[in-house]
């Protein structure tokens, strides 16, 4: 696979003598759908704002499709579109207008790019609210806008910064559904978020950032693959007997359920089988942390 | 590169055509009755000044009043709001070179200049009969002089941190220079150590050449006032250049 994105020994120092990236090195191949993660403050956005022009990096080298940010800012930039995390529109703009103006901006024209403005209006539902002020959108409208926007010329890149935080759910599954047909179009996709679940399932690969540095990157199977305890919470519709006598150990979290921790040599169906034995019937099984959540917390540890 | 910056243009425009009951409407009141008291009214006591009467004598310097201080006030707010609230960066994510940007916004604050420019002259010319000598001079001088303040406006616009800062070099500095450039008198009437410092002020310099243009008498040679436009101008145009490549309190 050709690479989309290589990041060598980047590092950002602020005015205020803050390091917030140590010399980060990172992959992203083409096509790729690529989770970003860490905690707040590890570094994600500083990361995108330097990847995307809107900030000056220390040291050392971006790439992207091969161009080489420093001699060939404008094809690199022509490459990326960004959806940042904080909202950076003139609230006193016209939603049209605003994607029309991007366009501009890469220079298109705006008869060209008037029709693919009103496709991505449509598809983020905004498309009757085009002549309203930005400023007068809900939180969710305003990301979609963003999101909108920068696709607007195209790019090869997309990179979203915590696209879908204050998305309701409805809109966060179709957000996901969109970009996933993206992805399948060829896109490659960069994704920072703080709902692990939202990695989990869109994210093919994967790196983890924490306090300025790459704690991890690696394929997501690979890293869930990792994972050798999970714990579940099972619930009964009846009322739980007073003792089970079982040979794993439980945690009894009220008169209806408990929780059990899943490790090498204990699989569901024989629990599920001892279970049955002392008469304790199973309505559901759901899982108490998300598998990538406890991960996570191992690997920027903070568990 | 020329759709970039049309765009920009056509952005800066709409920007203040959108919010005209702020930015065209107020300077055309408030020039227009300038020039009925201080012209109309107060004029006759006043007596002639470089050979016309006063009220026609202060027609071109209040003009060019208005366009310096419009042309400054929109690429100084313009700009900083578009660091304000971060718009800015969609013209840093975009191929688009700081010289696009740079002529786009300027464009912006001409453009601003010249409508309300434009507005005062058709509001004056409605109440006083006058004629302007030669458009063209008067034209070429209202556009080094709108190009000159609207970068000043964008130099301020990049230092500015708060609202007071894009406030505080209009009233404390442009104002004072404004007056003090003989936009109210000629200066043959100031006694000679002061005639000697206003020829310290630019604004000077391009207060003269307009009324040049307009009435075809002035106290300075025209080659100097355009010299030293096109000096500052240069100078001016270096100096925010720079501040936008480097992307001073623009790119952290
Ligand atoms: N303009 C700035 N000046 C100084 N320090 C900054 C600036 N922007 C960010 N930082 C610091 O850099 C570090 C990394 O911040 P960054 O925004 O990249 O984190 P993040 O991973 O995106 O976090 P979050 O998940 O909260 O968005 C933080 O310690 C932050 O305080
Ligand atoms: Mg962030």
């Amino acid at each position: 696979m050709p690479i989309a994105l290589k990041i060598s020994k980047l590092c950002k120092i602020y005015d205020n003598k803050l390091s917030a990236l140590k010399s980060i090195d990172l992959q992203v191949s083409q096509g790729d759908f690529f989770a970003l993660l860490g905690s707040n403050g590890a570094g994600k956005t500083t990361a995108i704002g330097i990847i995307c022009g809107l900030l000056n990096k220390t040291s050392g080298r971006i790439e992207v499709l091969g161009f080489d940010q420093d001699l060939q800012t404008n094809q690199v930039k022509k490459l990326i579109g960004l959806m940042p995390q904080e909202f950076n529109f003139n609230p006193f703009e016209p939603i049209e207008e605003i994607l029309l103006n991007q366009a501009g901006y890469y220079g298109i024209s705006r008869s060209k790019s008037k029709p693919n403005a009103e496709i991505l209006l449509k598809k983020m539902q905004l498309w009757s609210k085009r002549f309203d002020m930005a400023k007068s959108l809900s939180g969710g409208m305003k990301r979609r806008l963003m999101l909108a926007r920068a696709l607007i010329h195209q790019p090869k890149i997309l990179i979203l910064d915590e696209p879908t935080a204050g998305v309701d759910v409805e809109i966060r599954h179709s957000m996901w559904a969109y970009l996933q047909t993206l992805n399948q179009q060829g896109m490659t996709i960069i994704l920072t978020t703080h709902y692990l679940e939202e990695a989990e399932s869109l994210c093919r690969n994967i790196a983890i950032l924490n306090e300025g540095k790459v704690v991890e990157q690696t394929s997501m199977n690979k890293l869930l693959a990792k994972i050798s305890q999970q714990t579940l919470i099972l619930e009964s519709l009846e009322v739980l007997p007073k003792q089970i006598n079982v040979d794993f150990g439980i945690k009894i979290l009220d008169e209806n359920s408990f929780e059990i921790t899943l490790e090498s040599g204990l699989n569901l169906n024989l629990v599920m089988e001892k279970l049955s034995a002392q008469g304790v019937n199973i309505s559901y099984v759901r899982s108490s942390k998300n598998r990538l959540e406890t991960l996570f917390l191992n690997l920027t540890g903070k568990n | 590169m020329w759709i970039a910056y049309k765009t920009i243009v056509i952005k800066e425009i709409l920007r203040f055509s959108r919010i005209w009951v702020q930015t065209i409407f107020p300077p055309i009141i408030t020039t227009s009755l300038y020039l009925l008291i201080f012209g109309g009214l107060m004029g006759e006591r006043i007596g002639r000044m470089q050979e016309v009467d006063y009220l026609h004598f202060i027609i071109p310097g209040i003009i060019l009043m208005t366009v310096i201080q419009n042309a400054y006030a929109n690429t100084v707010a313009s700009f900083f709001l578009a660091k304000f609230n971060h718009s800015i960066e969609e013209l840093l994510v975009s191929p688009v070179s700081h010289w696009v940007i740079l002529l786009g916004y300027i464009s912006g604050g001409v453009a601003r200049g010249f409508a309300v420019g434009l507005g005062v002259f058709a509001a004056v010319s409605f109440f006083v009969d006058f004629t302007i000598n030669n458009i063209f001079i008067t034209f070429t001088i209202f556009l080094l002089t709108a190009i000159l303040f609207s970068l000043a406006g964008f130099i301020n616009a990049v230092f500015a941190k708060s609202f007071d800062d894009i406030s505080i070099v209009p009233t404390f500095i442009l104002l004072p220079m404004i007056y003090l450039g003989g936009m109210f008198y000629s200066i043959d009437i100031l006694p000679e150590f002061w005639q000697e410092l206003s020829k310290f002020n630019p604004i000077y310099y391009m207060v003269d050449a307009f009324r040049l243009g307009f009435l075809g008498s002035s106290n300075s040679d025209l080659s100097t006032s355009i010299l030293v436009l096109l000096l500052m101008i240069f100078i001016l145009a270096v100096v925010a250049f720079y501040l936008l490549k480097r992307g001073i309190n623009i790119k952290a």
